[in-house]
């Protein structure tokens, strides 16, 4: 460090060539695989000049599908690398026992939790459930796009951001070593000086951005731009829940962003908000972390309770049972999920009474999340049930779930939780609602809308073997971390005294191995789906005989999504629709107005990536520099006052008889 | 709104979609909505710092106290400043309702003067204040009292850049529907910084000479 001048801090800031960890043979070899990974897809796509064509036709888009789409590969790409963390600290607890150090260093081990965490909460399930709802929303309201395009391009732009600056923090200097919600003062400068913490706050920081823009964006488009005949008590589910799930978006992820501008503000400027001295109060920073961290699982898992309604009602070939109890149990939890934050630090000892208000708050709302249970179930009752994929999935969740509520429940109550906090009971119970709830939930919802987003079904045999080995796997994983949690093994410990605790640690590795085949055969079926995409090909638009509208366009949709805007008069509109006899217009096509591509959006996230970057390595004139570029950027695109156009109408007729041919086949 | 349905002989088959007449969505339609979404949720960055501010306002550390710096009668001056700028941004208002350009810039330019002379003000007074050795690395009174003033000021300088550029956007393309629109997510946005204000000032200023 003494060694550098004082022009390179000037021009490079806190960066050294240290930074780099080519000391760590398993960074090395990871960085080498992602360059030779990276450098081959570079060169393919060059290959096939395919750069023109996806800049124009999916980064530059403000096709809610195709943002759709790309947040979707934006959530798997992630959980690869969230997965990756998962099986290496599986690896090191199932190794380090009496004296085995294990393969990984405390440091980066702490690095690993937390990459972990962040990465699973932040860049894989809010991109698949973001994605989700961008693809499905417009489509089953009867739009055409969202009410702010642009915008949406923007925000997944930024959420992409904020995943390259965690990315980058692999290679370049290291991340941050303090646990996913970072509490200071451990994450405090005095305590992590180091550029990891700084790569967190930026890259939440940046990403957070998108999310709470994407949130106002869908919040307009259902309130704003449903079909006509559509009311309030006409919303498909999937959409009611968006709703709640947006509304909470807007409501909590400000909090998120001040908090974590204050602890910037201490770790920069040297404010004393979180710190332990001049009159800082680091619980003020816990309080106000879960006030927003206890909505977001909400945000995580309401869209989903969504997905798995429209599955339940689908597959089983009837109406939602309890339609409207379903939407109040959504509201409920909605509003409650903001009173109950403080059961996540009960130990804090704000005494008897404030306790039990959370630990009781928390325990009603299990009452609407029982009653969306028992809707499931009464929706099956007497349906004709066809065992597909996302039914599968269905059953696996409600079983799952089910376990992963009453654990939950009994951490509600505060004495138990004062013996039950922090250790692997909470580990086993929060992975038993996020992974048998919103990841089985989003597997659901990709097989369910996978055939109208591409055209074709998924593969169905990788598709069972993926869903097996997922839910043995996580069983097999899982459990143990309850049994080890009860016997008062901690967590975030990368080693162990006593050896009669190894079996369990074994097991759960052999569980997340499972789970890894799972992750493998969902790629595989994706790969074979591709290649068997004729076979698999649905003409029809309509492969599961669904009942919302996003049923009646064609698969894919046309850029247009509807050539008509369609009015609606029941809650199944499409299987009112079908149930009455409606026949799909052959003529009268007209020109259907659109808004136009913009690079704007990257390019604006781009720049702020760029200053996040900076920031982190304390490079002020990049910062500054960027900073002001973003500014202006915005400034330059406010200047373009020629957003949209007319796709004409020939081209609608050219896409609606290639429809009609291909319902001729079928 | 004249709708009919097609390809249907059965007269009971109620329509199902728009064959003409179909109300097209123009950019902008949800745009009011969204900005207020967007305020409700800067609403919240607030809240935030309200709420530290209510935590942490009282930690002096051993260093001084609202009491022993705030100049009331500057703060005073202050406030006045930004609430005239409100009033005459909602003369810009009338004048665009009115559809008079040369006036909707002429109050525009004085709402800017008001904003500039109100971040004139508070500069001031935080150099004054640092000066003095009252810095946001003091105590938490200070850190949170710096940041909840220091972010509404933030607000307030990018309230003026797009104020100067919605001016040029004006003078370049007259009083358009979208600039209309733009005034008023403007106007929106300068009276929630007014409220905003009106919070700080009772808040912070004057329950912190108060005790």
């Amino acid at each position: 460090m003494t060694s550098y001048p004082d022009w390179w801090k000037l021009v490079f800031g806190r960066f050294t060539l240290e930074a780099i960890p080519y000391h760590e043979p398993i960074l090395i070899a990871t960085f080498a695989a992602v360059l030779l990974g990276g450098l081959a897809l570079v060169a393919l796509i060059s290959r096939f000049k395919l750069w023109g064509y996806l800049w124009h036709e999916w980064f530059t888009s403000v096709d809610h599908k195709k943002i759709g789409i790309m947040y979707m590969i934006l959530g798997v790409i992630m959980l690869l690398r969230g997965f990756a963390d998962a099986l290496m600290m599986r690896g090191q607890q199932a190794i380090a026992f009496a004296g085995n150090e294990g393969y990984l260093p405390p440091h980066h081990y702490d690095q690993i939790f937390t990459a972990h965490g962040v990465i699973m909460i932040f860049f894989v399930a809010m991109p698949f459930v973001t994605g989700l709802m961008n693809y499905v929303v417009p489509l089953q309201i009867g739009a055409r796009d969202v009410a702010f395009p642009f915008l949406n391009n923007f925000s997944f732009w930024m959420t992409v951001g904020g995943a390259v600056l965690v990315m980058a923090s692999l290679f370049i200097g290291e991340f941050a070593k303090v646990g996913w919600l970072a509490y200071p003062p451990l994450s405090g400068v005095a305590y992590s000086p180091g550029v990891g913490m700084d790569y967190y706050l930026w890259a939440l920081q940046i990403a957070g951005i998108g999310t709470t823009l994407s949130g106002v964006n869908l919040i307009a488009t259902i309130v704003k731009m449903r079909a006509p005949g559509m009311d309030l008590m006409k919303m498909p589910i999937f959409t009611w829940t968006s709703l709640c799930t947006n509304v909470l978006i807007v409501a909590t992820f400000p909090i998120l962003a001040a908090t974590l501008a204050l602890l910037t503000l201490d770790r920069y400027v040297g404010t004393n908000f979180f710190t332990n001295d001049l009159g800082g109060n680091p619980m003020m920073y816990v309080n106000l972390i879960w006030i927003w961290g206890h909505p977001e699982v909400y945000i995580l898992i309401l869209p989903l309770f969504g997905v798995y309604s429209e599955v339940a009602s689908t597959f089983c070939g009837k109406r939602l049972f309890g339609y409207a109890s379903m939407v109040y149990a959504t509201v409920v939890i909605t509003i409650l999920s903001y009173l109950v934050w403080l059961h996540h630090f009960f130990t804090m000892g704000s005494g008897a009474s404030v306790n039990s208000f959370f630990g009781i708050t928390t325990m009603i709302i299990s009452i609407p999340t029982g009653a969306k249970i028992f809707n499931w179930l009464f929706t099956m009752y007497r349906g004709r049930i066809r065992f597909e994929l996302p039914m599968m999935w269905l059953l696996a969740f409600m079983i799952t779930f089910v376990i992963g509520g009453m654990t939950g429940v009994m951490l509600a109550v505060p004495p138990a939780d004062f013996v039950l906090h922090n250790s692997l009971f909470l580990i086993a119970h929060f992975h038993n609602v996020i992974i048998g709830g919103v990841v089985f939930g989003v597997f659901a919802g990709i097989a369910y809308w996978f055939p109208k987003a591409f055209g074709f079904k998924l593969d169905p045999f990788w598709g069972h073997l993926s869903f097996w080995f997922w839910v043995v796997g996580f069983y097999v994983a899982f459990m143990p971390l309850y049994i080890l949690g009860l016997m008062g093994v901690t967590r975030r410990l990368s080693r162990f005294e006593d050896p009669s605790l190894q079996i369990w640690f074994v097991i759960a590795a052999f569980g997340a191995v499972l789970i890894a085949f799972g992750i493998l055969c969902f790629l595989i079926q994706i790969g074979v789906s591709i290649l068997r995409r004729e076979q698999l090909r649905d003409t029809t638009g309509d492969p599961w005989d669904g009942r919302t509208l996003e049923w009646s366009t064609s698969s894919p949709p046309p850029a247009y999504n509807f050539a008509f805007t369609p009015i609606a008069h029941d809650l199944d509109s499409w299987a009112d629709m079908k149930k009455r006899g409606y026949q799909r217009p052959l003529t009268g096509y007209r020109p259907i107005h659109m808004p136009k591509n913009t690079g704007a959006g990257l390019i604006i996230a781009g720049l702020a990536t760029i200053c996040g970057f900076a920031l982190i390595w304390y490079i002020w004139w990049l910062a500054a520099l960027s900073f002001v570029a973003a500014i202006a950027a915005v400034i330059i695109h406010t200047f373009n006052y020629d957003r949209d156009f007319h796709i004409p109408a020939d081209e609608v007729v050219r896409a609606e008889e290639a429809r009609t041919q291909l319902l001729g086949r079928a | 709104m004249t709708a009919t349905a097609q390809g249907s002989d059965k007269a009971d088959v109620p329509v199902f979609h728009f064959a003409e007449g179909e109300p097209e969505h123009h950019p902008g339609d949800s745009t009011m909505l969204g900005f207020w979404l967007y305020l409700m949720s800067d609403c919240l960055v607030f809240a935030v710092l309200f709420a530290t501010y209510g935590v942490l306002g009282r930690n002096y550390a051993a260093g001084p106290s609202g009491a022993d710096l705030f100049d009331l009668k500057l703060v005073a001056v202050n406030t006045a400043m930004l609430l005239f700028s409100s009033i005459t941004y909602g003369f810009a208002m009338l004048a665009m309702d009115k559809g008079r350009q040369a006036a909707v810039q002429g109050w525009l330019v004085v709402t800017a003067l008001f904003g500039l002379a109100f971040l004139g003000i508070e500069l001031y007074e935080f150099a004054h204040l640092i000066h003095e050795g009252a810095t946001p690395m003091r105590s938490a009174f200070l850190s949170s009292f710096f940041t909840l003033v220091g972010t509404h000021g933030l607000h307030v300088t990018f309230g003026l850049i797009w104020l100067a550029v919605l001016m040029t956007q004006v003078s370049k393309h007259g009083l358009i529907a979208a600039n209309r629109r733009r005034l008023m997510c403007l106007s929106m946005f300068w009276h929630f910084l007014d409220v905003v204000w009106i919070g700080v000032f009772t808040f912070v200023y004057l329950m912190g000479v108060l005790k």
